[in-house]
């Protein structure tokens, strides 16, 4: 079955490369035939690529260890839920998911531009060709997902116990739908500036995928967020790990390209802007795929060894040189259509946002690359850590906030000066009303920044419902409807605006939890025998029993040895029980003794939440087993040949012997407010672009119209 | 204010903002940073960010505090290290490591939660952070 | 083995899919059509603007003058935009769809 899978890429390669040639012949000599086959191969190179992918994942479910792929991610006793997304957790599979998503991305995109966008559609068919075929040519020259071995093994090496998670597994589909989405825009904006088309068209036709790209990888870094949370012993939900920074910054810049293509569909203004923008988002897509891979930067998520890694940069030095060619080149053609009538207009003040937001990712991008930075000029390799990148994003993350609610208040072209005072009024006394609460009744002052935070939290979102009610009021005078049914009105016929609104909202509560979680939390680390208590911001914890299971654990990970503790928390009469743990597995390192070996594999950490509406209870443990040691080195040297079975007892008679003496064990205990808004933020952002990329109704209804007169007007020359 | 001066200030206002923000960046990422060093490279008197691997058999846990050695990724100088806080997941003979902190006394102290552990295996992914 | 079969396989049906519309060849694409497609969204756009603005003015954003300003741009620019229209439409024999 590797074979087929094997086939199946060569033949996409070679299909991505005759869908760049005919799309491109057929272009220049404007025979449509040759541009309709060069899609038609794109559509090939995804089923190719679906084929492949199912070759390789059934051989994940049947767990066929004749795959090198399996042998390494998988084993027998791994959980199916996690033999399906093994496929990805590997080098070799990710780049098969990342070609697979692409060409399927590619062919909807095509399909549906089949009839429209004739100049531009072949050119951007080629591009996207040629990215496909970058990623199959990386495949099947270095990293080839069906390599076999000779002699298949017995068991695999089994998925590593830390990517044992829903969220981690979700993570890379989620990352690649959103690097994969961003390369539909470029395609098409590299389409438009060869076409020499620059007008908005290129624009209205990608302008959804860009969304859902942007939606995607939004929802990635949000899972990848949460996992860092609820499956690492630290407690935390960012470290500005430069891979971290690698999947937010194509999110910043194309947060700002959503922003500043409006202006353009509107006034036909910052066209260079525009496709510089989407060229930059789609380079730092690529680079976020390559920082993983290449091992360059310090990184302890790097996927490994640089067997890749020359290959990525010479590809994205092909993107940025052939963008900046083109964009050089055309210069005089993306001239502005229109000038800023007035600083106090939307279009300003989107202009002032993309400022912040490509601001906030040279930033970040400054102190990810760092150490590279500081090796050239200065010839030691130097970092900078967390507080650093704090220190410079805060400022810039409240600018940012601020836009936000003043973003919605405004109009288009311009705005009545008088007028201002009258719609920020209520905003306004609503901010300093919080302002005043958050003085009196909390120690909010502690932290400037987070209540200065918080204040525009409560101005983005006064802002945010004052236009809802005053849009719906307005439609009332106009229609006469009545309140729900002039509300759905307002927003079913301009879903684009207040699916904006409510992803405005959405990042505002986000904001909201970041910066009550990261100025106001409380955490003690502590070593406890059974029975000893201590405090932490008014919880009273008692650390009641040890625990040690054997086999099947909660998380369902399949983890064969758990160590943990019940421990009572206490406060105002309320009271709940955590049961943090930690699960160690076995390795097949053939050094160690057979009991030994159970224990010395991969150790992960099992943490208990009490999630909350305003705070959340986290702990962590981390058992101390080393007074195991004599035993288990003395039933290594006993039952070195053990059976199974024997092996499992020896394990049970240990157990039993940590839970009726157990050493003090270390705990981390961590009270945070608001943590739990910060994905409830994230959930509305995502509905908020839910209801800005559904279509219109008359969208749809012209669609339907047009396609019957296209296909009169094709009946009709055909007879 | 006619539209070609309106433009030039607007320029000027741009530029001046993308001058203070690189100013910014440099001064304090220069002043802020640690640098990245072997075991063999470090001096009292700074503090640096300790690169190597962990030495086999040199953990030992001594009450809140973790004790272990680190030694050049290429080579046999090793320095011990007294370490407190979270210990990452992967964290275990001959597995690289990075730990933030000062020479005192022959012994590397390191900040509370620096200690950072890669990831083992070529083709595994792996997440831990301090 | 397995391997080579599956390449020849695989490439005759691809093949076989990429000549289809090479053969198919000589059929009269009408690019008009596709440019009246562009144009007719344009027009819902310009017309979405005319609205929003009127909405805008309505929830006090823009003073009469200001409004009666922006308005009249842009109907001017959707009257540009029902010109190029009316021109291609002219052009393209629609069947009895829209004359």
């Amino acid at each position: 079955m590797a074979g087929v899978g094997s086939a199946c890429l060569f033949i996409a390669l070679l299909t991505a490369l005759y869908a760049i040639a005919a799309s491109v012949y057929g272009a220049r000599s404007g025979r449509r035939e040759w541009v309709t086959s060069g899609r038609r191969a794109i559509y090939c190179v995804a089923g190719l690529c679906v084929i492949a992918f199912g070759v390789l994942e059934s051989a994940f479910l049947r767990s066929d260890f004749s795959f090198a792929l399996v042998a390494e991610g998988s084993s027998i006793e791994t959980p199916t839920f996690y033999k399906v997304t093994a496929l990805w957790a590997t080098q070799d599979g990710s780049l098969l998911l990342w070609v697979t998503l692409l060409s399927l991305f590619s062919t909807t995109v095509l399909f549906l531009t089949r009839r429209s966008l004739r100049d531009i559609a072949p050119w951007a068919t080629a591009v996207l060709g040629g990215v496909a075929a970058f990623f199959l040519l990386l495949m099947i020259g270095w990293e080839n997902p069906f390599d076999t071995l000779a002699t298949p093994p017995a068991d695999g090496v089994g998925l590593n116990p830390l990517l044992r998670h829903p969220a981690m597994m979700i993570h890379p589909p989620m990352l690649y739908t959103g690097y994969v989405g961003f390369s539909v825009p470029f395609a098409f904006a590299i389409g438009a500036l060869v076409a020499r088309r620059p007008g908005a068209d290129w624009i209205r036709a990608t302008r959804r995928f860009a969304l859902i790209a942007w939606t995607f990888l939004g929802t990635g870094i949000m899972l990848g967020a949460l996992w860092s949370y609820t499956e690492l012993g630290w407690g935390g939900y960012w470290a500005w790990d430069p891979v971290e920074n690698a999947s937010l910054m194509p999110w910043l810049v194309g947060t700002a390209f959503l922003h500043s293509i409006m202006v353009q569909e509107k006034r036909g203004m910052l066209k260079v802007w525009n496709v510089s923008l989407i060229c930059a988002t789609f380079t730092l897509a690529l680079l976020g795929t390559f920082l993983v891979r290449s091992g360059i930067l310090d990184s302890i998520h790097a996927f490994g060894a640089s067997t890749i890694g020359v290959q990525f940069l010479v590809f994205i030095g092909l993107v940025v040189a052939l963008s900046a060619g083109l964009i050089i080149s055309r210069l005089p053609l993306l001239r502005s259509e229109a000038k800023l009538d007035s600083l106090l207009s939307r279009e300003a003040f989107f202009l002032l946002n993309n400022l912040v937001l490509v601001g906030l990712c040279l930033v970040i991008m400054w102190g990810t690359f760092f150490p590279l930075i500081s090796e050239a000029l200065t010839g030691t390799k130097a970092s900078v850590g967390p507080p650093w990148f704090d220190r410079l994003v805060t400022p810039l993350a409240l600018v940012l906030v601020l836009l936000t609610g003043i973003g919605p208040v405004l109009a288009w072209r311009r705005f009545t000066p008088a007028a201002l005072w009258r719609v920020l009024a209520v905003p306004i006394a609503a901010t300093g009303a919080a302002l005043v609460l958050l003085l009196a009744f909390t120690d909010a002052a502690d932290s400037w920044t987070s209540l200065l935070m918080f204040c525009l939290v409560a101005f983005v979102l006064t802002v945010v419902s004052q236009e809802l009610w005053r849009g719906t009021a307005a439609r009332r005078t106009m229609t006469g409807e009545s309140w729900p049914r002039a509300l759905g009105r307002l927003t079913g016929r301009n879903r684009r605006r207040y699916g904006g609104y409510l992803v405005h909202a959405g990042i505002a509560v986000l904001f909201l939890g970041v910066a009550a979680s990261s100025a106001f939390v409380d955490q003690r680390d502590v070593r406890l025998r059974p029975g000893d208590s201590f405090e932490v911001n008014g919880y009273q914890v008692t650390y009641r029993e040890p625990t040690a299971k054997l086999g099947g654990d909660s998380g369902g990970t399949g983890a064969p040895i758990s160590f943990g503790a019940v421990l009572d928390v206490r406060k105002d009469g309320k009271h709940f029980v955590l049961r943090p743990s930690r699960n160690y597995y076995s390795t097949a390192d053939p050094s160690l003794g057979t009991i030994s070996r159970l224990f010395e594999g991969e150790a992960t950490s099992e943490v208990d939440v009490r999630w909350g509406l305003t705070r959340n209870f986290w702990m962590a443990i981390r058992p101390d087993i080393g007074s195991l040691d004599k035993p288990i080195r003395e039933a290594d040297a006993k039952f070195a040949n053990a059976s199974g079975d024997v092996q499992a007892l020896i394990v049970a008679a240990l157990a039993e012997r940590y839970r009726r003496d157990p050493p003090p064990a270390a705990f981390r205990a961590i009270s945070s407010p608001f943590v739990v808004w910060i994905w409830i933020g994230g959930g509305i952002v995502v509905l908020g672009a839910l209801v800005a990329a559904w279509p219109s109704p008359e969208a749809r209804l012209r669609r339907v119209r047009s396609l019957y007169s296209a296909r009169l007007g094709q009946e009709l020359s055909r007879a | 204010m006619d539209p070609s001066r309106k433009r030039k200030v607007r320029l000027v206002v741009a530029l001046t903002a993308a001058v203070l923000l690189a100013t910014a960046l440099i001064y304090t990422s220069f002043s802020a940073s640690t640098e990245a060093s072997k075991p063999s490279e470090i001096k009292p008197g700074r503090s640096y960010e300790l690169t190597g691997k962990v030495v086999n058999g040199s953990i030992r846990h001594d009450g809140d505090d973790l004790r272990f050695r680190v030694r050049d990724r290429d080579g046999t100088t090793s320095v011990p290290v007294s370490y407190t806080g979270v210990v990452p997941d992967p964290f275990r003979d001959g597995r690289e490591v990075i730990v933030s902190g000062e020479l005192e006394h022959g012994t590397f102290v390191a900040e509370r939660d620096s200690l950072v552990t890669k990831c083992p295996s070529k083709f595994t992914k792996d997440e831990q952070s301090s | 083995m397995e391997y080579v079969l599956a390449l020849v396989v695989l490439a005759l049906l691809v093949a076989a899919v990429l000549s289809v519309p090479l053969r198919r060849r000589g059929q009269e694409e009408h690019l008009e059509e596709t440019r009246l497609a562009e144009l007719r969204a344009a027009k819902e756009a310009k017309y979405r603007e005319i609205r929003d603005a009127e909405l805008d003015h309505q929830m006090g954003k823009l003073s009469r003058d200001d409004w009666r300003a922006v308005d009249r741009d842009l109907r001017n620019e959707a009257i540009d935009i029902l010109r190029e229209l009316d021109r291609l439409e002219g052009k393209v024999p629609q069947g009895g769809m829209d004359r």
